[in-house]
C-alpha cells in the first residue's frame, strides 16, 4: 500500500502568501475571540469549589439551582457532566464563606432539595493557587518557546528557529480561540495538552529542515522555493502518516476517555491539525522570507593567510 | 553491514526481560488486606505485633494468605472480602480493647497479589494516584510570618532576661514587624549590650541606629537562621499531622512538604471530608506537671480511690504515675526539643530549650523539688498522655534541660518528636482540596485503559497493513515501549493519575512517529534504486538524526511543564517524558535489532516486506514488495 504517488514536487513555494493570509485570517480571528468572548478558565485557576454528584435517574438541574439559590449560593454554574445523570456544580470564591466547607453545605442543600445524589468529587482551590498556577503556565510556556529556539538555532539556524517558532504559536493562539470561541473549559490538562502539542509539532518543522539542509548539501544549483517544495513534497507521506497515528491514539481519548480526557484529546486534536498545516506549510515560507540560502549550510573554504579576495595564493 | 555485535543483542533482550518483570506486578491486581499500625509515636509495631496478629487470627480460623511487616506496619492478606471485614474487627478487638482509647490504627487495605519473589525483586505494581483510586487531597499553607512572630517574640523575651542578667540598662525591648528593636540611653551601654548580644544571641543580625540619647539596636534573623525556623516550622507541622492522621485508619497516607511552605495531606480511601479536616485542624498541647509521690497515695489510685487533686496515668514503660492535676508549664513556653548525647556520659538524651519565661519557672520549681519527679504530658482530645516522667536532680537554670538516662536512641528522637509535636510550629490554612469517590477513581482508570487499547489496536492495524513486516516490527517495538514505561513507572514508583494515562497514550501515538520515519526512509532508498540492506542501513542511519532532533523537542516541552507543574500537569509530565526516553530506545535500538536479526544474515537479499513502493515513471507500480 502507498497512498502518496508523487510524481514531481509540489509547487507549494507558489502558493506561500496565500497560506500565510489563511493563517493570518485565522490567527486574527483566534485573539478576537480571546479578546471578546474570553476564556472559559476552570477552577484551577479562578478558585473557587467545583462540586460533582451524581444521581440514579436523570437528573433535575433546575430544581437543583434553585435548591442552592434558596439557600443563599450566588453566581453559580450547574450543568450536566458527560451524562444526563452527573452534575457538575460550579461555586465561585467567596470572601466570607469558610471555603473549605462549602463542599459539605452544599451537599447538606442537594439532599433536602433534590434528593438521591451522591458525592463524586469535590475540589476547592483557593485563590493564591489559582493565581500561582495561571503564573507557572505562562513561565512553562516561555521556557518552552526559549529552549525550542536556542536548540534550533544550534542544530540549524536562527532563521528555521525563528520561523518555526512562529509557525507553532500561532497555533498555540489557534487551540486558545477554539476554546473561547466554543466557551470550553480550559483546566490544567488542557494547558499540558497545548504545551505538549507545541513540542510535538516542531517535529514537523525539524523535519523538513533536516531534509531542507540535506538537499542544500547535496543538490546544486536549486532555487531556495524549490529546494524547500523538494523538501516538503518528500516528507509529507511521513507527515500525514505520523500525525494519522498519533490522531487516531488521540481519537481513541476523545471517544473512550470520557469527560475527564475530553477536553484534553481536543486540544490535540485540534493541535494536530493545525500543527501539520502550519509547521509545514507556514514555516517553511517563513524561512523562505527571513532569506535561508544555501550559504547558511555549506561550510565555508578555509581563509588562507595572506589570501587576496579570490582565495587565490602564489 | 546489518548485524549487530552480541553484546547489543543481550543489552536488547536484558532490557525486555526486566520490563517484563516488572511490568508484572500489575497483571496480578490487588486482594483485600487488613493492615495494623501504631496510632500513638509511644507504641512500635514489631515482629512482636505481627506474631500476634497471626495467633489471633489463626484461633478465630481466619484463613490468611500471608502477613508482612514493613514500615507502614503489619499487613494481612486476606482471600475474601468477607475474611477482610471478619479479620479487621477481630483485630480491631484484639488491639483496641478500650474503644476510647485506640493504641493501633486497624484499617482497610489492599496489597497486591504478586508472588512473594516479584515483591523480594522490589517489583511493586504502579503506585495509584488518587484520581484513580478514590480518596481525599489537601494541599495545606504554613503560615510562615505567623511562625517567625512567634519565634521573634519569644526571643524579645530571652533578650530582656539576658540584659536583667547582664545588668545592661535598656530603655525598652520590642518587636516590629520582622525585627527586634532596642532603646538605649548612651553609647557605652549600646556597645556592651552589642557585645553580650553577639555572644549570646549568634543568630542575630545587629545594626545600630538613631543618635544623641535616643541609640536604638535592630536586631533581625540572620538569613540561614530564618531558613532553619521555616524549614523546622514545616517539619514539624508534619510531625504533627503525622500523629493526627494516625486516627483516622488511613491505610497509606502521603504527607510531603510542597515548596518551601506549603504541605499535600493525601489520604486514599478517605470519603468524609468533615473529619478528616476537623482532625487536621486539631491543636493538642504539652503540659509539664508534678507528680505525687506520696507514700501510699498511688496504691490507693490503683484501688480505685484517686486522691484529690491528681490524675493517674501510665507511663511509656507500662508503670502507673500518679500526676497531680496543676499546671506548671505549658507547651508554649518550650521553643525546642532535640534529640542528642549527654555531655558527660555520652548517654542518649533530649535536649529541651525554654524561652525566658519558662526558664525562670522552671529554675523555681527545679530548685524546690530536687529529688522528686516532674511528668511531661502531651493532651490531645482532652486526653493526656506521659511523653516522660524524669527525675529532678539539681536546680536547672538558663532554659536549657537535658532529660538522660535509661533510654535509648531511638527512645529519645521519639520523645523528642513527640515534645515537638505537641502543638503546630505555626497556623495551616487548607488551600486546595480535592475529593473523589471509589466509583469514579475506577472508572476513571477503565476510561483511560480503554482509550491506551483501542489507540494501540488501531495504530496496529494500520502499520501492519501499510508497512507489512516492517508495520510488525513497529508495532512489536511499540509494545516493548508500553513494557518499558509501566515497567519504569513501578520501578520508581511515581504517581500514576488519569493525566498521566493520558500521556501514556500520547507517548505511544507519537513514538509511532520514529518507526514511521525509518520506514518511509527505507522506502524511499529503495525507491532511489538502492539494495535492500543498503536501504536499510542508511534509512535507519539517516531517520536518526532526524528522530533525535524531533525528540528533543519534545523532551524540552515535557522537562517545562515538569518544572513548572503541579499535581495533574506533573503527573503528566513525568510519564510523558519517561515516555520519550523509552520510545527513543525502542524505535531505534529495538527495532534494528529485530530487522538485524530477521535481514542481516541474508546474504542475497531481493526485496525487503515493507509494503509496496511505488516508482515515479512506472505507473503499474513497481513489485518490491514481497
Amino acid at each position: 500500500m502507498e497512498f502518496f504517488r508523487i510524481k514531481k514536487d509540489i509547487p507549494f513555494m507558489r502558493h506561500a502568501l496565500t497560506f500565510n493570509v489563511i493563517s493570518l485570517i485565522t490567527f486574527l480571528l483566534s485573539v478576537l475571540f480571546l479578546f471578546t468572548h474570553g476564556l472559559h478558565l476552570s477552577v484551577e485557576f479562578t478558585g473557587g469549589t467545583l462540586i460533582e454528584v451524581n444521581y440514579a435517574q436523570a437528573a433535575n438541574l433546575e430544581q437543583i439551582r434553585k435548591g442552592l439559590d434558596k439557600a443563599g449560593y450566588t453566581d453559580l454554574a450547574v450543568q450536566n457532566f458527560g451524562s444526563s445523570r452527573d452534575v457538575m456544580i460550579r461555586l465561585p470564591l467567596k470572601a466570607e464563606q469558610s471555603s473549605a466547607k462549602i463542599g459539605e453545605a452544599v451537599m447538606v442543600v442537594l439532599n433536602a432539595e433534590a434528593p438521591g445524589a451522591t458525592l463524586r468529587r469535590v475540589e476547592f482551590v483557593g485563590p493564591q493557587v489559582g493565581k500561582e498556577l495561571a503564573e507557572n503556565g505562562a513561565l512553562a510556556l516561555l521556557l518552552v518557546i526559549l529552549g525550542i529556539v536556542v536548540y534550533l538555532s544550534m542544530r540549524f539556524e536562527w532563521r528555521f528557529a525563528v520561523s518555526a517558532i512562529i509557525a507553532n504559536l500561532h497555533d498555540v493562539v489557534i487551540i486558545l480561540g477554539f476554546f473561547a470561541f466554543f466557551q470550553w473549559e480550559f483546566s490544567l490538562s488542557v494547558l499540558a495538552a497545548v504545551l505538549a502539542v507545541l513540542g510535538y509539532s516542531v517535529n514537523e518543522s525539524v523535519v523538513v529542515f533536516d531534509r531542507v539542509r540535506e538537499t542544500f548539501k547535496k543538490v546544486r544549483g536549486l532555487t531556495t522555493p524549490q529546494v524547500l517544495d523538494h523538501a516538503i513534497t518528500s516528507t509529507i507521506s511521513r507527515t500525514i502518516i505520523t500525525h494519522g497515528s498519533t490522531q487516531l491514539m488521540v481519537l481513541s481519548m476523545l471517544l473512550f476517555g470520557g469527560a475527564t480526557l475530553h477536553y484534553f484529546a481536543l486540544a490535540l486534536t485540534i493541535g494536530i491539525c493545525f500543527g501539520i498545516y502550519s509547521s509545514v506549510l507556514v514555516a517553511s515560507p517563513l524561512a523562505m522570507w527571513l532569506g535561508v540560502s544555501r550559504e547558511h549550510f555549506i561550510q565555508p573554504k578555509k581563509k588562507i593567510e595572506g589570501a587576496n579576495e579570490d582565495g587565490a595564493v602564489v | 553491514m546489518n548485524r549487530y555485535p552480541l553484546w547489543k543483542y543481550i543489552i536488547v533482550a536484558l532490557a525486555l526481560v526486566i520490563g517484563f518483570i516488572y511490568t508484572l506486578p500489575n497483571f496480578f491486581g490487588e486482594s483485600p488486606a487488613v493492615q495494623v499500625s501504631s496510632a500513638k509515636a509511644t507504641i512500635k509495631v514489631d515482629t512482636r505485633t505481627m506474631e500476634r496478629v497471626e495467633t489471633t487470627l489463626r484461633n478465630a480460623a481466619v484463613a490468611s494468605s500471608g502477613t508482612f511487616l514493613d514500615v507502614n506496619g503489619v499487613k494481612v492478606r486476606l482471600t475474601s472480602t468477607d475474611d477482610q471485614l471478619k479479620a479487621r474487627d477481630l483485630l480491631e478487638k484484639q488491639f483496641n480493647p478500650d474503644a476510647t482509647d485506640p493504641q493501633y490504627v486497624v484499617a482497610l487495605n489492599l496489597l497486591s497479589s504478586s508472588p512473594q519473589w516479584l515483591t523480594k525483586l522490589n517489583a511493586l505494581p504502579m503506585y495509584l494516584g488518587l484520581d484513580l483510586r478514590g480518596g481525599v487531597h489537601f494541599l495545606l499553607q504554613v503560615d510562615m510570618k505567623g511562625a517567625l512572630t512567634k519565634r521573634l517574640d519569644s526571643i524579645s523575651a530571652d533578650l530582656r532576661s539576658l540584659m536583667r542578667d547582664k545588668t545592661i540598662r535598656h530603655g525598652g525591648i520590642g518587636r516590629e514587624g520582622e525585627r527586634i528593636v532596642i532603646r538605649f540611653r548612651d553609647e557605652e551601654t549600646r556597645s556592651k549590650a552589642r557585645v553580650v548580644l553577639e555572644d549570646n544571641q549568634p543568630d542575630l543580625l545587629l545594626t545600630d541606629q538613631g543618635e544623641g540619647s535616643d541609640l536604638r539596636l535592630f536586631a533581625t534573623l540572620k538569613p540561614a537562621a530564618l531558613k532553619r525556623i521555616q524549614e523546622s516550622a514545616v517539619k514539624q507541622n508534619m510531625g504533627t499531622l503525622h500523629n493526627r492522621i494516625n486516627e483516622l485508619g488511613v491505610a497509606e497516607p502521603v504527607i510531603a512538604q510542597q515548596g518551601a511552605d506549603r504541605i499535600v495531606v493525601q489520604l486514599p480511601g478517605v470519603q468524609d471530608t468533615a473529619k478528616a479536616k476537623d482532625i487536621l485542624g486539631r491543636t493538642a498541647t504539652l503540659e509539664i506537671r508534678m507528680v505525687d509521690d506520696t507514700p501510699g497515695a498511688l496504691e490507693a489510685a490503683q484501688a480505685g480511690q484517686v486522691p484529690f487533686g491528681t490524675e493517674l496515668y501510665v507511663e511509656r514503660g507500662g508503670r502507673p504515675l500518679l500526676v497531680r492535676k496543676q499546671v506548671v508549664l505549658t507547651g508554649d513556653r518550650l521553643t525546642d526539643a532535640q534529640a542528642g548525647f549527654d555531655n558527660q556520659t555520652q548517654e542518649p538524651a533530649v535536649h529541651l530549650s525554654l524561652d525566658s519565661a519558662g526558664s525562670r519557672i522552671f529554675k523555681e520549681i527545679t530548685r524546690e523539688s530536687v529529688g522528686k519527679r516532674m511528668a511531661i504530658l502531651l493532651i490531645e482530645k482532652g486526653k493526656g498522655e506521659v511523653v516522660t516522667a524524669p527525675v529532678i536532680r539539681t536546680e536547672i537554670g538558663g532554659g536549657r534541660v537535658q532529660i538522660s538516662g535509661s533510654m535509648s536512641t531511638t527512645e529519645a528522637n521519639d520523645t523528642a518528636l513527640l515534645l515537638r509535636a505537641g502543638s503546630l510550629a505555626a497556623p495551616m490554612e487548607i488551600i486546595e482540596e480535592r475529593t473523589i469517590g471509589p466509583s469514579l477513581g475506577a472508572e476513571n482508570i477503565q476510561k483511560g485503559f480503554h482509550s491506551t487499547m483501542w489507540g494501540f489496536a488501531a495504530i496496529s492495524v494500520f502499520m501492519i497493513m501499510y508497512y507489512m513486516l516492517f508495520g510488525l516490527v513497529s508495532v512489536i517495538c511499540l509494545a516493548a515501549n508500553v513494557l518499558f514505561l509501566i515497567a519504569l513507572l513501578s520501578m520508581l514508583q511515581a504517581t500514576l493519575t488519569l493525566p498521566g494515562i493520558a500521556a501514556i497514550a500520547l507517548a505511544l501515538g507519537m513514538a509511532i512517529d520514529a518507526n514511521v520515519l525509518i520506514n518511509e526512509r527505507i522506502r524511499e532508498e529503495l525507491r532511489n534504486g538502492a539494495t535492500p540492506q543498503a536501504a536499510i542501513h542508511t534509512g535507519y542511519d539517516r531517520a536518526f538524526g532526524t528522530i533525535i532532533d524531533s525528540n528533543i523537542t519534545t523532551l524540552i516541552a515535557g522537562i517545562a511543564l515538569l518544572i513548572f507543574g503541579t499535581g495533574p500537569i506533573r503527573g503528566f509530565a513525568v510519564v510523558h517524558c519517561l515516555g520519550i526516553l523509552t520510545s527513543l530506545f525502542s524505535a531505534v535500538v529495538v527495532s534494528r535489532a529485530m530487522i538485524n536479526l530477521i535481514y542481516g544474515r541474508r546474504r542475497k537479499l531481493d526485496s525487503l516486506a515493507i509494503g509496496q513502493i511505488w516508482k515515479p515513471g512506472n505507473s503499474t507500480a513497481a513489485t518490491q514488495a514481497n
